[in-house]
């Protein structure tokens, strides 16, 4: 017990624990500094969980891809071209097929990324950039920069819109992803496979783990993670268009590797990246509420990002 | 000896690019025998153990288990044949718990079996599990719960030892096991081999340690520069025997 605290205290899983001291920090200085504007309010907190609700299960499937070892840039482009298939086959041919296409669409991207990482041995960070673009086109070409509008109620409630009192349907979509999304990386063979592959590659050939596959159906879960981020943005907004989750990739990358999850892979935490992306959610909230621009929020994005992987490298050299 | 050697090695080629660096090794292994493979730095010893492992696919020649020639095509499929090996980098996943590394890919999991990869990490289970075998081995460590990569590295080598001598039903494979560790930790490697032999276990130990391979050796299989240089029984050769054959300063077979 006392070995045990210690050791946690020495530091050997900070980075575990940085995300709950800022969770608590972030809350607490916006909780003074715009107590006058009802930033504690039930309504507000509820706002920045169903703005985040994306972001959240985005990254929680850039977990499984980062634990891997890996990265994927193009989540951000899949949450478009996901959100417009969607809703395109639902106009055309009803909510069960849009809801497969949908996932689909996530499922390929992860397909072609996982295989092309591995097939071609390029760093799954440029394999995923070139990814990122090709999606992107193909988001915009699809319906010719086009918005789809949706208008079809079941989906639009159950993806985004619809509430019980005063619980929105988004924040039982978090709750149900990390509880999907913990036991899978914690309590299964799979997530075993998953750490043991990203932390020492050659040991898991060894000891005869599939690695490919593994990294293969990492990055398939990263996509369909961030097709169903794209699925709720396009149920919220009523409709979708190619402009969804286009500035979202950094916010996704700083939520899950402030949450502990380990850029070198090895290391992933659902919980931490949820974490991570509610304070994200909190940080554009309160900036806002502060009266800050988005460019203003943009530049405290990225100082995020910068804080969260200098603390991620200075781990790893530990 | 009833029937044919657990593990035989017929003329063995393995190239990188140009350089050959097995060039037709054959030797078998005795049940319940330990054989020392030596050789100088390069001679071959650890590709051969890589072909034995699964993770190397050999040129030329074969390999016979139990007098069967296998296609030894993955680490999984050696595994499956009941060889087990330690490698020199340990093989050990760092972040991983000393449990989790133990069953590393053996994982006790609950669900139906078409669950895959989804079944249910029973993990009460394979702590209580890793606790009895490394005890039973003698294997000393803080926990089961700790991290590997928090443990000293004779630590880390009993794991790794202790993960092979406990699933290892046939042969074991021990690459230079006790290249990092000290006298005493020394001593412990050579009861675990010892009482490997005695439960019918064939271990091909791959040594510098030339006290070490004298100590638990039957046989010893020479290499130098890719060929076997001498095949011997340790009771009727003594250390300068051995260092002649390694250098190339004699050949012979007994």
């Amino acid at each position: 017990m006392i070995t045990t605290l210690r050791r946690h205290l020495r530091g050997d899983r900070l980075a575990g624990y940085v995300v709950y001291f800022g969770f608590v920090a972030i809350l607490l200085f916006f909780a003074v500094a715009l107590r006058d504007v009802g930033f504690l309010s039930a309504q507000n907190l509820m706002n920045i969980v169903r703005q985040t609700t994306p972001v959240t299960i985005m990254a929680i499937g850039m977990v499984f891809a980062m634990s891997t070892g890996q990265i994927d840039l193009s989540v951000g482009a899949v949450v478009a071209l996901a959100a417009l298939v969607t809703a395109l086959v639902l106009r055309e041919l009803g909510l069960p097929l849009a809801i497969l296409a949908g996932l689909a669409v996530g499922a390929l991207v992860g397909l072609v990324n996982g295989t092309l990482t591995i097939a071609l041995r390029i760093p799954s960070l440029l394999v995923t950039l070139g990814t990122m673009g090709i999606v992107a086109g193909l988001a915009r070409s699809i319906t010719g920069l086009e918005a789809v509008p949706i208008i079809d109620e079941a989906y639009t409630f159950a993806f985004g819109s619809g509430a019980f009192g005063l619980v929105s349907v988004l924040f039982l979509w978090t709750v149900g992803a990390v509880a999907v999304g913990h036991l899978l990386l914690n309590h299964t063979v799979f997530g075993r496979h998953v750490l043991a592959t990203g932390g020492d590659p050659a040991a898991a050939v060894a000891a005869g783990i599939n690695t490919v596959r593994i990294r293969i159906l990492a990055f398939m879960i990263c996509g369909m993670a961030a097709a169903i981020a794209g699925m709720l943005y396009a149920g919220r907004l009523h409709g979708a268009r190619y402009t969804l989750g286009e500035a979202d990739l950094l916010t996704v990358i700083a939520a899950t590797v402030i949450g502990g999850t380990s850029l070198f892979g090895g290391r992933g935490s659902v919980i931490g990246a949820v974490l991570g992306s509610w304070i994200m959610g909190i940080l554009n909230n309160g900036l806002i509420l502060m009266g800050f621009s988005v460019s203003e929020q943009m530049m405290a994005r990225g100082t995020i990002l910068i804080l969260a992987v200098a603390l991620s490298l200075r781990e790893a050299k530990r | 000896m009833s029937g044919a050697p657990p593990l035989a090695v017929r003329g063995i080629e393995k190239a990188f690019g140009a350089l050959q660096v097995l060039k037709g090794v054959s030797f078998s292994l005795e049940q319940g025998q330990v054989l020392s493979l030596l050789g100088d730095n390069g001679a071959g010893k650890s590709t051969l153990a890589k072909c034995v492992a699964g993770l190397y696919r050999p040129d030329a020649g074969r390999i016979e288990i139990d007098g069967r020639p296998v296609e030894l095509d993955s680490p999984q499929r050696a595994r499956d044949l009941g060889i087990e090996t330690v490698h020199q980098g340990l093989a050990l996943v760092p972040r991983l718990d000393v449990a989790a590394n133990l069953f590393l890919n053996r994982e006790v999991a609950r669900g139906p079996g078409w669950l895959g990869l989804l079944r249910w990490l029973d993990k009460r289970e394979m702590y209580a599990t890793a606790e009895r075998v490394l005890q039973e081995l003698g294997v000393r460590i803080p926990s089961v719960r700790q991290p590997v990569e928090s443990l000293s590295g004779g630590q880390r080598q009993a794991v790794a030892i202790g993960r092979a001598v406990a699933w290892g039903r046939h042969i074991v494979i021990l690459d230079e096991p006790t290249a990092a560790l000290g006298v005493e930790q020394s001593r412990q490697v050579n009861e675990l081999i010892k009482s490997l032999r005695g439960q019918g276990v064939s271990v091909l130990l791959i040594s510098h340690n030339m006290q070490h391979v004298l100590e638990v050796s039957d046989r010893a299989v020479v290499l130098r520069h890719g060929e076997v240089a001498g095949d011997v029984r340790i009771s009727e050769v003594d250390q300068r025997d051995l260092v002649e054959l390694i250098t190339g300063a004699a050949r012979r077979e007994t």
